[in-house]
Protein backbone atom coordinates (compact mmCIF):
# COMPACT_ATOMS: atom_id res chain seq x y z
CA UNK A 1 0.00 0.00 0.00
CA UNK A 2 1.37 3.43 -0.91
CA UNK A 3 1.60 6.36 1.48
CA UNK A 4 -0.73 9.28 0.81
CA UNK A 5 2.25 11.50 -0.07
CA UNK A 6 3.15 9.20 -2.97
CA UNK A 7 -0.25 9.86 -4.56
CA UNK A 8 -0.78 13.62 -4.11
CA UNK A 9 0.99 16.90 -4.83
CA UNK A 10 1.06 18.27 -1.28
CA UNK A 11 -0.45 17.92 2.17
CA UNK A 12 -0.48 21.11 4.27
CA UNK A 13 -1.63 21.71 7.84
CA UNK A 14 -2.08 24.95 9.72
CA UNK A 15 -3.86 26.29 12.76
CA UNK A 16 -7.26 27.81 12.06
CA UNK A 17 -7.11 29.96 15.18
CA UNK A 18 -5.75 28.61 18.48
CA UNK A 19 -8.47 26.00 18.94
CA UNK A 20 -8.68 24.31 15.54
CA UNK A 21 -6.34 22.82 13.00
CA UNK A 22 -7.03 22.28 9.31
CA UNK A 23 -5.29 19.82 6.99
CA UNK A 24 -5.54 20.22 3.20
CA UNK A 25 -4.77 17.38 0.80
CA UNK A 26 -3.88 18.92 -2.57
CA UNK A 27 -4.26 15.98 -4.93
CA UNK A 28 -2.95 17.90 -7.95
CA UNK A 29 -5.13 16.25 -10.62
CA UNK A 30 -8.63 14.89 -11.18
CA UNK A 31 -7.15 11.38 -11.43
CA UNK A 32 -5.34 11.63 -8.10
CA UNK A 33 -8.44 13.14 -6.49
CA UNK A 34 -10.60 10.28 -7.79
CA UNK A 35 -8.14 7.76 -6.35
CA UNK A 36 -7.53 9.49 -3.00
CA UNK A 37 -10.86 11.06 -1.92
CA UNK A 38 -12.82 7.81 -1.58
CA UNK A 39 -9.83 6.01 -0.02
CA UNK A 40 -9.40 8.52 2.82
CA UNK A 41 -11.78 7.32 5.50
CA UNK A 42 -12.99 9.72 8.19
CA UNK A 43 -12.43 7.01 10.76
CA UNK A 44 -8.78 6.50 9.84
CA UNK A 45 -8.13 10.26 9.85
CA UNK A 46 -9.85 10.77 13.22
CA UNK A 47 -7.86 7.88 14.72
CA UNK A 48 -4.63 9.30 13.34
CA UNK A 49 -5.23 12.65 15.06
CA UNK A 50 -6.60 11.12 18.24
CA UNK A 51 -10.03 12.78 18.03
CA UNK A 52 -13.61 11.51 17.97
CA UNK A 53 -14.91 11.00 14.39
CA UNK A 54 -17.97 13.17 15.09
CA UNK A 55 -15.84 16.31 15.64
CA UNK A 56 -13.95 15.82 12.36
CA UNK A 57 -15.24 18.10 9.58
CA UNK A 58 -14.55 17.10 6.00
CA UNK A 59 -14.83 19.06 2.76
CA UNK A 60 -14.49 17.32 -0.59
CA UNK A 61 -13.70 20.02 -3.17
CA UNK A 62 -13.44 18.42 -6.62
CA UNK A 63 -12.95 21.78 -8.40
CA UNK A 64 -9.65 22.24 -6.57
CA UNK A 65 -8.82 18.50 -6.36
CA UNK A 66 -8.69 19.02 -2.60
CA UNK A 67 -9.88 17.06 0.41
CA UNK A 68 -9.88 19.23 3.53
CA UNK A 69 -10.16 18.10 7.16
CA UNK A 70 -10.78 20.47 10.07
CA UNK A 71 -10.90 19.49 13.72
CA UNK A 72 -10.45 20.76 17.25
CA UNK A 73 -6.76 20.75 18.10
CA UNK A 74 -5.99 17.71 20.29
CA UNK A 75 -4.12 20.24 22.49
CA UNK A 76 -4.91 23.99 22.41
CA UNK A 77 -2.22 25.96 20.57
CA UNK A 78 0.52 27.16 22.90
CA UNK A 79 -0.89 25.54 26.01
CA UNK A 80 1.63 23.76 28.22
CA UNK A 81 1.35 20.39 26.52
CA UNK A 82 1.35 21.73 22.95
CA UNK A 83 4.35 20.49 20.96
CA UNK A 84 3.82 22.24 17.63
CA UNK A 85 2.83 25.92 17.85
CA UNK A 86 1.77 26.27 14.21
CA UNK A 87 0.20 22.83 13.80
CA UNK A 88 2.08 22.15 10.57
CA UNK A 89 3.29 18.66 11.56
CA UNK A 90 -0.26 17.30 11.43
CA UNK A 91 0.31 17.20 7.67
CA UNK A 92 3.24 14.81 8.03
CA UNK A 93 1.12 12.34 9.98
CA UNK A 94 -1.51 12.31 7.25
CA UNK A 95 1.12 12.19 4.47
CA UNK A 96 2.44 8.93 5.85
CA UNK A 97 -0.98 7.28 6.12
CA UNK A 98 -1.11 4.09 4.07
CA UNK A 99 -4.05 4.08 1.69
CA UNK B 1 -22.89 57.68 -10.75
CA UNK B 2 -21.26 58.03 -7.33
CA UNK B 3 -22.12 54.56 -6.01
CA UNK B 4 -20.57 52.84 -9.04
CA UNK B 5 -17.16 54.07 -7.93
CA UNK B 6 -14.39 51.48 -7.85
CA UNK B 7 -12.47 51.11 -4.62
CA UNK B 8 -8.92 49.82 -4.75
CA UNK B 9 -6.93 48.63 -1.74
CA UNK B 10 -3.21 47.97 -1.85
CA UNK B 11 -2.07 45.22 0.53
CA UNK B 12 1.75 45.32 0.90
CA UNK B 13 2.07 41.90 2.57
CA UNK B 14 0.43 39.43 4.92
CA UNK B 15 1.91 41.05 8.00
CA UNK B 16 4.06 44.05 8.89
CA UNK B 17 7.50 42.73 9.76
CA UNK B 18 7.73 39.88 7.27
CA UNK B 19 8.94 41.89 4.30
CA UNK B 20 7.73 42.82 0.82
CA UNK B 21 9.25 43.80 -2.49
CA UNK B 22 9.87 47.58 -2.65
CA UNK B 23 9.65 47.42 -6.46
CA UNK B 24 6.22 45.77 -6.19
CA UNK B 25 5.11 48.42 -3.68
CA UNK B 26 6.35 51.19 -6.02
CA UNK B 27 4.37 49.64 -8.86
CA UNK B 28 1.25 49.54 -6.68
CA UNK B 29 1.73 53.19 -5.75
CA UNK B 30 2.20 54.14 -9.42
CA UNK B 31 -1.08 52.40 -10.29
CA UNK B 32 -2.86 54.20 -7.44
CA UNK B 33 -5.28 53.08 -4.74
CA UNK B 34 -7.84 54.40 -2.26
CA UNK B 35 -6.16 52.99 0.84
CA UNK B 36 -3.17 50.92 1.89
CA UNK B 37 -4.03 48.20 4.42
CA UNK B 38 -1.76 45.76 6.20
CA UNK B 39 -2.16 43.35 9.08
CA UNK B 40 0.19 43.62 12.06
CA UNK B 41 -0.35 40.34 13.80
CA UNK B 42 -1.89 36.96 14.34
CA UNK B 43 -2.44 34.40 17.08
CA UNK B 44 -0.23 32.05 15.10
CA UNK B 45 2.92 32.38 17.13
CA UNK B 46 1.13 31.57 20.36
CA UNK B 47 -0.30 33.24 23.46
CA UNK B 48 2.86 35.04 24.61
CA UNK B 49 2.28 38.32 22.77
CA UNK B 50 -1.28 38.60 24.07
CA UNK B 51 -0.19 37.54 27.54
CA UNK B 52 2.60 40.11 27.81
CA UNK B 53 1.20 42.83 25.54
CA UNK B 54 4.45 42.87 23.55
CA UNK B 55 5.24 42.56 19.84
CA UNK B 56 7.03 39.41 18.69
CA UNK B 57 8.43 41.20 15.64
CA UNK B 58 11.65 43.20 15.58
CA UNK B 59 11.07 46.91 16.24
CA UNK B 60 13.77 47.86 13.71
CA UNK B 61 12.20 45.72 10.97
CA UNK B 62 8.68 47.01 11.67
CA UNK B 63 9.97 50.58 11.66
CA UNK B 64 11.81 50.12 8.35
CA UNK B 65 8.74 48.63 6.66
CA UNK B 66 6.39 51.19 8.22
CA UNK B 67 8.70 53.96 6.92
CA UNK B 68 8.29 52.64 3.36
CA UNK B 69 4.51 52.48 3.81
CA UNK B 70 4.31 55.98 5.32
CA UNK B 71 6.28 57.29 2.33
CA UNK B 72 3.93 55.45 -0.06
CA UNK B 73 0.92 56.92 1.78
CA UNK B 74 2.36 60.43 1.54
CA UNK B 75 2.82 60.10 -2.22
CA UNK B 76 -0.78 58.97 -2.70
CA UNK B 77 -2.55 61.01 0.00
CA UNK B 78 -4.73 58.02 0.99
CA UNK B 79 -5.33 56.41 4.39
CA UNK B 80 -2.80 53.85 5.68
CA UNK B 81 -4.48 51.24 7.88
CA UNK B 82 -2.69 48.82 10.22
CA UNK B 83 -4.76 46.04 11.81
CA UNK B 84 -3.84 43.99 14.90
CA UNK B 85 -0.86 46.24 15.65
CA UNK B 86 2.17 44.65 17.30
CA UNK B 87 1.23 40.95 16.89
CA UNK B 88 -1.63 40.69 19.40
CA UNK B 89 -3.41 44.05 19.04
CA UNK B 90 -3.40 44.85 22.75
CA UNK B 91 -3.59 48.50 23.83
CA UNK B 92 0.15 48.45 24.65
CA UNK B 93 1.14 47.17 21.20
CA UNK B 94 -1.07 49.86 19.57
CA UNK B 95 0.89 52.44 21.58
CA UNK B 96 4.15 50.72 20.55
CA UNK B 97 3.27 51.24 16.87
CA UNK B 98 2.05 54.78 17.62
CA UNK B 99 5.48 55.57 19.11
CA UNK B 100 7.19 54.23 15.98
CA UNK B 101 4.82 56.32 13.86
CA UNK B 102 5.62 59.49 15.83
CA UNK B 103 9.36 58.92 15.40
CA UNK B 104 8.97 58.35 11.67
CA UNK B 105 6.74 61.40 11.22
CA UNK B 106 9.54 63.50 12.73
CA UNK B 107 12.26 61.80 10.68
CA UNK B 108 10.29 62.08 7.42
CA UNK B 109 9.10 65.63 8.10
CA UNK B 110 5.46 64.56 7.84
CA UNK B 111 2.57 66.08 9.77
CA UNK B 112 -0.17 63.52 10.25
CA UNK B 113 -3.46 62.81 11.87
CA UNK B 114 -3.20 59.41 13.51
CA UNK B 115 -6.21 57.49 14.81
CA UNK B 116 -5.67 54.76 17.38
CA UNK B 117 -8.40 52.16 17.68
CA UNK B 118 -8.18 50.25 20.96
CA UNK B 119 -9.58 46.71 21.21
CA UNK B 120 -8.45 45.88 24.75
CA UNK B 121 -11.29 44.79 27.04
CA UNK B 122 -11.78 45.62 30.67
CA UNK B 123 -12.37 42.37 32.60
CA UNK B 124 -15.17 43.99 34.63
CA UNK B 125 -17.03 44.86 31.43
CA UNK B 126 -16.60 41.30 30.08
CA UNK B 127 -17.86 39.87 33.39
CA UNK B 128 -20.96 42.10 33.14
CA UNK B 129 -21.56 40.85 29.59
CA UNK B 130 -21.23 37.25 30.83
CA UNK B 131 -23.77 37.93 33.59
CA UNK B 132 -26.11 39.47 31.01
CA UNK B 133 -25.94 36.32 28.88
CA UNK B 134 -24.19 38.17 26.04
CA UNK B 135 -21.17 35.84 25.86
CA UNK B 136 -21.49 32.55 24.02
CA UNK B 137 -18.85 29.85 23.53
CA UNK B 138 -17.58 28.81 20.10
CA UNK B 139 -16.67 25.17 19.58
CA UNK B 140 -14.42 24.14 21.21
CA UNK B 141 -14.12 26.72 24.00
CA UNK B 142 -12.68 26.65 27.51
CA UNK B 143 -15.21 26.83 30.35
CA UNK B 144 -15.33 30.34 31.77
CA UNK B 145 -16.81 32.12 34.76
CA UNK B 146 -16.22 35.50 36.38
CA UNK B 147 -13.09 34.25 38.17
CA UNK B 148 -11.63 32.88 34.93
CA UNK B 149 -12.22 36.20 33.16
CA UNK B 150 -10.66 38.09 36.04
CA UNK B 151 -7.55 35.89 35.80
CA UNK B 152 -6.80 36.90 32.18
CA UNK B 153 -3.63 38.91 31.60
CA UNK B 154 -5.22 40.58 28.55
CA UNK B 155 -8.49 40.27 26.68
CA UNK B 156 -9.03 41.74 23.21
CA UNK B 157 -12.11 41.86 21.01
CA UNK B 158 -11.75 41.48 17.25
CA UNK B 159 -12.98 44.65 15.59
CA UNK B 160 -14.78 44.44 12.26
CA UNK B 161 -15.42 46.80 9.37
CA UNK B 162 -17.64 49.18 11.40
CA UNK B 163 -14.90 50.14 13.85
CA UNK B 164 -12.40 50.70 11.02
CA UNK B 165 -15.02 52.82 9.26
CA UNK B 166 -15.42 54.91 12.42
CA UNK B 167 -11.67 55.47 12.39
CA UNK B 168 -11.74 56.39 8.68
CA UNK B 169 -14.53 58.90 9.34
CA UNK B 170 -12.21 60.90 11.59
CA UNK B 171 -10.28 61.80 8.43
CA UNK B 172 -7.14 60.18 9.83
CA UNK B 173 -4.12 59.77 7.56
CA UNK B 174 -3.00 56.71 9.49
CA UNK B 175 -5.09 54.24 11.49
CA UNK B 176 -3.32 52.05 14.03
CA UNK B 177 -5.84 49.48 15.11
CA UNK B 178 -5.69 47.00 17.95
CA UNK B 179 -7.07 43.50 17.39
CA UNK B 180 -9.20 43.39 14.24
CA UNK B 181 -10.24 40.54 11.99
CA UNK B 182 -7.64 40.10 9.24
CA UNK B 183 -10.21 41.07 6.64
CA UNK B 184 -11.87 44.11 8.25
CA UNK B 185 -9.04 46.54 7.45
CA UNK B 186 -9.40 45.74 3.73
CA UNK B 187 -13.20 45.43 3.55
CA UNK B 188 -14.06 48.58 5.56
CA UNK B 189 -13.54 51.24 2.86
CA UNK B 190 -15.15 49.45 -0.12
CA UNK B 191 -18.12 48.53 2.11
CA UNK B 192 -18.50 52.18 3.17
CA UNK B 193 -18.45 53.20 -0.49
CA UNK B 194 -21.22 50.79 -1.46
CA UNK B 195 -19.35 47.96 -3.14
CA UNK B 196 -20.93 44.47 -3.16
CA UNK B 197 -20.73 43.20 0.48
CA UNK B 198 -19.99 39.59 -0.47
CA UNK B 199 -17.24 40.78 -2.80
CA UNK B 200 -15.81 43.11 -0.14
CA UNK B 201 -15.37 40.35 2.44
CA UNK B 202 -14.29 37.72 -0.06
CA UNK B 203 -11.74 40.01 -1.71
CA UNK B 204 -10.47 41.01 1.71
CA UNK B 205 -9.98 37.36 2.67
CA UNK B 206 -8.13 36.67 -0.57
CA UNK B 207 -5.84 39.71 -0.14
CA UNK B 208 -5.25 39.54 3.61
CA UNK B 209 -2.11 37.42 3.28
CA UNK B 210 -0.70 39.60 0.51
CA UNK B 211 0.75 37.63 -2.40
CA UNK B 212 0.03 34.27 -0.76
CA UNK B 213 -2.98 34.09 -3.12
CA UNK B 214 -0.58 34.27 -6.10
CA UNK B 215 2.07 32.05 -7.64
CA UNK B 216 4.87 34.02 -5.85
CA UNK B 217 3.89 34.42 -2.17
CA UNK B 218 7.19 36.05 -1.15
CA UNK B 219 6.68 39.15 -3.28
CA UNK B 220 4.08 40.51 -0.88
CA UNK B 221 2.15 43.22 -2.66
CA UNK B 222 -1.41 42.62 -3.89
CA UNK B 223 -3.90 45.07 -5.41
CA UNK B 224 -7.61 44.35 -5.08
CA UNK B 225 -10.39 46.39 -6.68
CA UNK B 226 -14.00 46.20 -5.56
CA UNK B 227 -17.14 47.16 -7.47
CA UNK B 228 -20.88 46.58 -7.27
CA UNK B 229 -20.83 42.97 -8.44
CA UNK B 230 -17.42 41.54 -7.59
CA UNK B 231 -13.71 42.11 -7.11
CA UNK B 232 -10.51 41.81 -9.12
CA UNK B 233 -7.15 40.83 -7.74
CA UNK B 234 -3.67 41.35 -9.19
CA UNK B 235 -0.18 40.84 -7.75
CA UNK B 236 2.16 43.83 -8.09
CA UNK B 237 5.39 41.88 -8.66
CA UNK B 238 5.73 41.29 -12.41
CA UNK B 239 6.88 37.70 -11.91
CA UNK B 240 3.79 36.81 -9.83
CA UNK B 241 0.38 35.79 -11.19
CA UNK B 242 -3.06 35.28 -9.70
CA UNK B 243 -4.91 32.36 -11.29
CA UNK B 244 -8.44 31.10 -10.56
CA UNK B 245 -6.77 28.16 -8.81
CA UNK B 246 -4.34 30.22 -6.68
CA UNK B 247 -7.15 32.58 -5.66
CA UNK B 248 -9.83 30.01 -4.90
CA UNK B 249 -7.36 27.76 -3.07
CA UNK B 250 -6.57 30.63 -0.70
CA UNK B 251 -10.00 30.17 0.93
CA UNK B 252 -8.57 26.93 2.37
CA UNK B 253 -5.76 28.72 4.18
CA UNK B 254 -6.10 28.92 7.99
CA UNK B 255 -9.87 28.50 7.53
CA UNK B 256 -11.65 25.62 9.21
CA UNK B 257 -14.54 26.06 6.74
CA UNK B 258 -13.43 26.96 3.19
CA UNK B 259 -16.86 28.27 2.22
CA UNK B 260 -17.84 30.36 5.26
CA UNK B 261 -16.04 33.11 7.07
CA UNK B 262 -17.59 34.59 10.21
CA UNK B 263 -17.15 38.31 10.84
CA UNK B 264 -18.75 40.77 13.25
CA UNK B 265 -22.37 41.16 12.10
CA UNK B 266 -22.67 38.19 9.77
CA UNK B 267 -20.84 35.69 7.62
CA UNK B 268 -19.43 35.40 4.13
CA UNK B 269 -20.61 32.49 1.97
CA UNK B 270 -18.42 31.78 -1.06
CA UNK B 271 -20.03 28.49 -2.10
CA UNK B 272 -21.46 30.09 -5.27
CA UNK B 273 -18.35 32.15 -6.12
CA UNK B 274 -17.14 32.12 -9.73
CA UNK B 275 -13.43 32.71 -10.42
CA UNK B 276 -12.54 34.02 -13.90
CA UNK B 277 -9.09 34.68 -15.37
CA UNK B 278 -9.08 38.20 -16.88
CA UNK B 279 -5.64 37.55 -18.34
CA UNK B 280 -2.56 35.58 -17.34
CA UNK B 281 -2.21 37.29 -13.96
CA UNK B 282 -5.51 38.90 -12.91
CA UNK B 283 -8.63 37.17 -11.58
CA UNK B 284 -12.20 38.43 -11.23
CA UNK B 285 -14.56 36.91 -8.66
CA UNK B 286 -18.35 37.24 -8.47
CA UNK B 287 -21.14 35.37 -6.72
CA UNK B 288 -20.00 35.46 -3.08
CA UNK B 289 -22.70 36.43 -0.60
CA UNK B 290 -22.74 38.29 2.71
CA UNK B 291 -25.35 36.94 5.14
CA UNK B 292 -26.12 39.45 7.94
CA UNK B 293 -26.59 38.21 11.49
CA UNK B 294 -26.47 39.43 15.11
CA UNK B 295 -23.68 41.88 15.92
CA UNK B 296 -21.11 39.87 17.85
CA UNK B 297 -17.35 40.21 18.19
CA UNK B 298 -14.94 37.39 18.96
CA UNK B 299 -12.90 37.55 22.15
CA UNK B 300 -9.32 36.41 22.66
CA UNK B 301 -7.77 36.12 26.09
CA UNK B 302 -4.49 34.92 27.53
CA UNK B 303 -4.02 33.63 31.06
CA UNK B 304 -0.79 33.14 33.01
CA UNK B 305 -0.02 29.44 33.45
CA UNK B 306 3.21 29.78 35.42
CA UNK B 307 6.93 30.24 34.89
CA UNK B 308 9.23 27.85 33.09
CA UNK B 309 12.80 26.62 33.21
CA UNK B 310 14.21 24.35 30.53
CA UNK B 311 17.17 22.00 30.30
CA UNK B 312 18.45 19.98 27.36
CA UNK B 313 20.54 16.81 27.59
CA UNK B 314 21.63 14.71 24.63
CA UNK B 315 21.70 10.91 24.84
CA UNK B 316 24.26 9.33 22.47
CA UNK B 317 25.07 5.97 24.02
CA UNK B 318 23.19 3.28 22.05
CA UNK B 319 21.70 1.62 25.14
CA UNK B 320 20.12 4.89 26.25
CA UNK B 321 19.05 5.89 22.75
CA UNK B 322 17.24 2.56 22.39
CA UNK B 323 15.57 2.92 25.80
CA UNK B 324 15.04 6.69 25.83
CA UNK B 325 11.32 6.60 26.62
CA UNK B 326 11.75 4.26 29.61
CA UNK B 327 14.59 6.48 30.86
CA UNK B 328 12.45 9.62 30.45
CA UNK B 329 9.48 8.07 32.26
CA UNK B 330 11.73 7.03 35.14
CA UNK B 331 13.34 10.48 35.28
CA UNK B 332 9.98 12.27 35.62
CA UNK B 333 8.93 9.87 38.41
CA UNK B 334 12.21 10.24 40.29
CA UNK B 335 12.30 14.04 39.92
CA UNK B 336 8.66 14.49 40.96
CA UNK B 337 9.28 12.48 44.14
CA UNK B 338 12.46 14.47 44.88
CA UNK B 339 10.66 17.80 44.44
CA UNK B 340 7.94 16.65 46.87
CA UNK B 341 10.47 15.33 49.43
CA UNK B 342 13.25 17.88 49.26
CA UNK B 343 11.49 21.10 48.27
CA UNK B 344 8.17 20.21 49.82
CA UNK B 345 5.94 21.16 46.88
CA UNK B 346 2.54 19.52 46.48
CA UNK B 347 1.55 17.84 43.20
CA UNK B 348 -0.17 20.56 41.19
CA UNK B 349 2.27 23.24 42.31
CA UNK B 350 4.81 22.14 39.72
CA UNK B 351 5.03 20.20 36.46
CA UNK B 352 7.95 18.33 34.93
CA UNK B 353 7.76 17.16 31.32
CA UNK B 354 10.33 15.42 29.14
CA UNK B 355 10.13 15.56 25.35
CA UNK B 356 12.40 13.28 23.36
CA UNK B 357 13.82 14.99 20.29
CA UNK B 358 14.49 12.33 17.68
CA UNK B 359 11.68 10.12 19.02
CA UNK B 360 8.36 12.00 19.23
CA UNK B 361 9.05 15.58 20.38
CA UNK B 362 6.72 17.13 17.77
CA UNK B 363 3.86 14.60 17.77
CA UNK B 364 3.90 13.07 21.25
CA UNK B 365 1.52 10.14 21.61
CA UNK B 366 0.23 10.69 18.05
CA UNK B 367 3.59 9.72 16.50
CA UNK B 368 3.23 6.74 14.16
CA UNK B 369 6.84 6.22 13.08
CA UNK B 370 9.47 4.28 14.96
CA UNK B 371 13.15 4.53 14.20
CA UNK B 372 16.49 4.26 15.93
CA UNK B 373 18.28 7.61 15.70
CA UNK B 374 21.98 8.13 16.43
CA UNK B 375 21.14 10.38 19.37
CA UNK B 376 18.12 11.65 21.28
CA UNK B 377 17.63 15.12 22.76
CA UNK B 378 15.90 15.15 26.14
CA UNK B 379 14.14 18.47 26.52
CA UNK B 380 13.10 18.97 30.13
CA UNK B 381 10.39 21.60 30.73
CA UNK B 382 9.72 22.59 34.31
CA UNK B 383 6.76 24.78 35.22
CA UNK B 384 6.13 26.33 38.65
CA UNK B 385 4.21 29.23 40.17
CA UNK B 386 7.17 31.62 40.03
CA UNK B 387 10.50 31.79 38.23
CA UNK B 388 12.59 31.31 41.36
CA UNK B 389 10.84 28.01 42.09
CA UNK B 390 11.09 26.81 38.48
CA UNK B 391 14.83 27.60 38.57
CA UNK B 392 15.21 25.82 41.91
CA UNK B 393 13.56 22.68 40.51
CA UNK B 394 15.87 23.00 37.49
CA UNK B 395 18.90 22.91 39.79
CA UNK B 396 17.50 19.85 41.54
CA UNK B 397 16.90 18.15 38.16
CA UNK B 398 20.34 18.97 36.74
CA UNK B 399 22.42 16.04 38.14
CA UNK B 400 19.68 13.51 37.34
CA UNK B 401 19.38 14.73 33.76
CA UNK B 402 23.17 14.38 33.47
CA UNK B 403 23.73 11.04 35.21
CA UNK B 404 20.60 9.01 35.95
CA UNK B 405 21.11 5.33 35.02
CA UNK B 406 18.28 3.27 33.57
CA UNK B 407 18.74 0.59 36.25
CA UNK B 408 20.67 0.56 39.51
CA UNK B 409 23.11 -2.18 38.45
CA UNK B 410 24.69 -0.35 35.54
CA UNK B 411 27.55 2.14 35.55
CA UNK B 412 26.66 5.80 36.00
CA UNK B 413 26.19 7.36 32.56
CA UNK B 414 27.10 10.92 31.66
CA UNK B 415 25.02 12.51 28.94
CA UNK B 416 25.91 15.58 26.91
CA UNK B 417 24.93 19.02 28.18
CA UNK B 418 25.37 21.32 25.19
CA UNK B 419 26.16 24.50 27.18
CA UNK B 420 26.71 26.02 30.61
CA UNK B 421 24.66 26.82 32.55
CA UNK B 422 22.57 23.81 31.60
CA UNK B 423 19.32 25.52 32.52
CA UNK B 424 17.53 28.45 30.94
CA UNK B 425 14.81 30.53 32.56
CA UNK B 426 11.97 30.87 30.06
CA UNK B 427 9.93 33.40 32.00
CA UNK B 428 6.15 33.60 32.11
CA UNK B 429 4.11 31.18 30.03
CA UNK B 430 0.53 31.87 29.02
CA UNK B 431 -2.34 29.99 27.43
CA UNK B 432 -5.25 31.05 25.22
CA UNK B 433 -8.27 30.88 27.47
CA UNK B 434 -11.15 32.42 25.48
CA UNK B 435 -12.86 31.33 22.28
CA UNK B 436 -16.14 33.17 22.70
CA UNK B 437 -18.43 35.65 21.01
CA UNK B 438 -19.64 38.80 22.76
CA UNK B 439 -22.90 40.45 21.72
CA UNK B 440 -22.82 44.25 21.31
CA UNK B 441 -25.59 46.88 21.24
CA UNK B 442 -23.54 49.13 18.94
CA UNK B 443 -20.26 48.32 17.15
CA UNK B 444 -18.26 50.97 19.06
CA UNK B 445 -19.62 49.91 22.45
CA UNK B 446 -16.40 48.21 23.60
CA UNK B 447 -13.84 49.92 21.32
CA UNK B 448 -12.20 53.33 21.78
CA UNK B 449 -10.86 55.83 19.24
CA UNK B 450 -8.17 58.41 19.89
CA UNK B 451 -7.15 60.99 17.28
CA UNK B 452 -3.81 62.82 17.50
CA UNK B 453 -1.84 65.16 15.28
CA UNK B 454 1.79 64.09 15.17
CA UNK B 455 5.04 64.94 13.41
CA UNK B 456 7.17 67.80 12.27
CA UNK B 457 4.65 70.63 12.50
CA UNK B 458 2.16 69.06 14.88
CA UNK B 459 0.26 71.49 17.04
CA UNK B 460 1.37 70.12 20.40
CA UNK B 461 -0.66 71.88 23.07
Amino acid sequence: MPMLRDLVRKVAAKNAGPFQVTVDVFCGSAEAYARVAPALSDRAVADLFGIAPQVLRRFDIPDLHVVKFSMPRPVVQGSRRDRDMHGAQFATLLEELLI
Amino acid sequence: MEDCKLTTILVPSGVLGLGFSQAALDRGVAMGCDAIAIDGGSTDSGPHSLGTGQSKYSRAVCKAEWRALMQARARLGVPLILGTAGTSGTDSTVDWMYQITCELAEELGQTLRVARLYSGQDTGCVISKLAAGRITPLSPAPEIDAAAIKSMAHIVALAGAEQIQAALQTGADIIIAGRTTDTAIIAALPLARGAHPGACWHGAKIAECGALCSTHPGTGVIRVTFDQTGFEVEPMAPEAACTPHSVSAHMLYENSDPFRLYEPGGYLDVSAARYTALDMRRVRVEGSEWVPGPYTVKLEGARLVGYQTMLLAILREAHYVANAQAWADKLVTVLSARVADQIGLATGDFDIELRLIGVNAAMGALETRESLPAEVGALCLITARDQAMADEIGRLANPFLLHMPLTEDEPLPTFAFPYSPAQTSRGAVYEFALNHLMGLDTPMEVFRLDLSEVGAHADVA
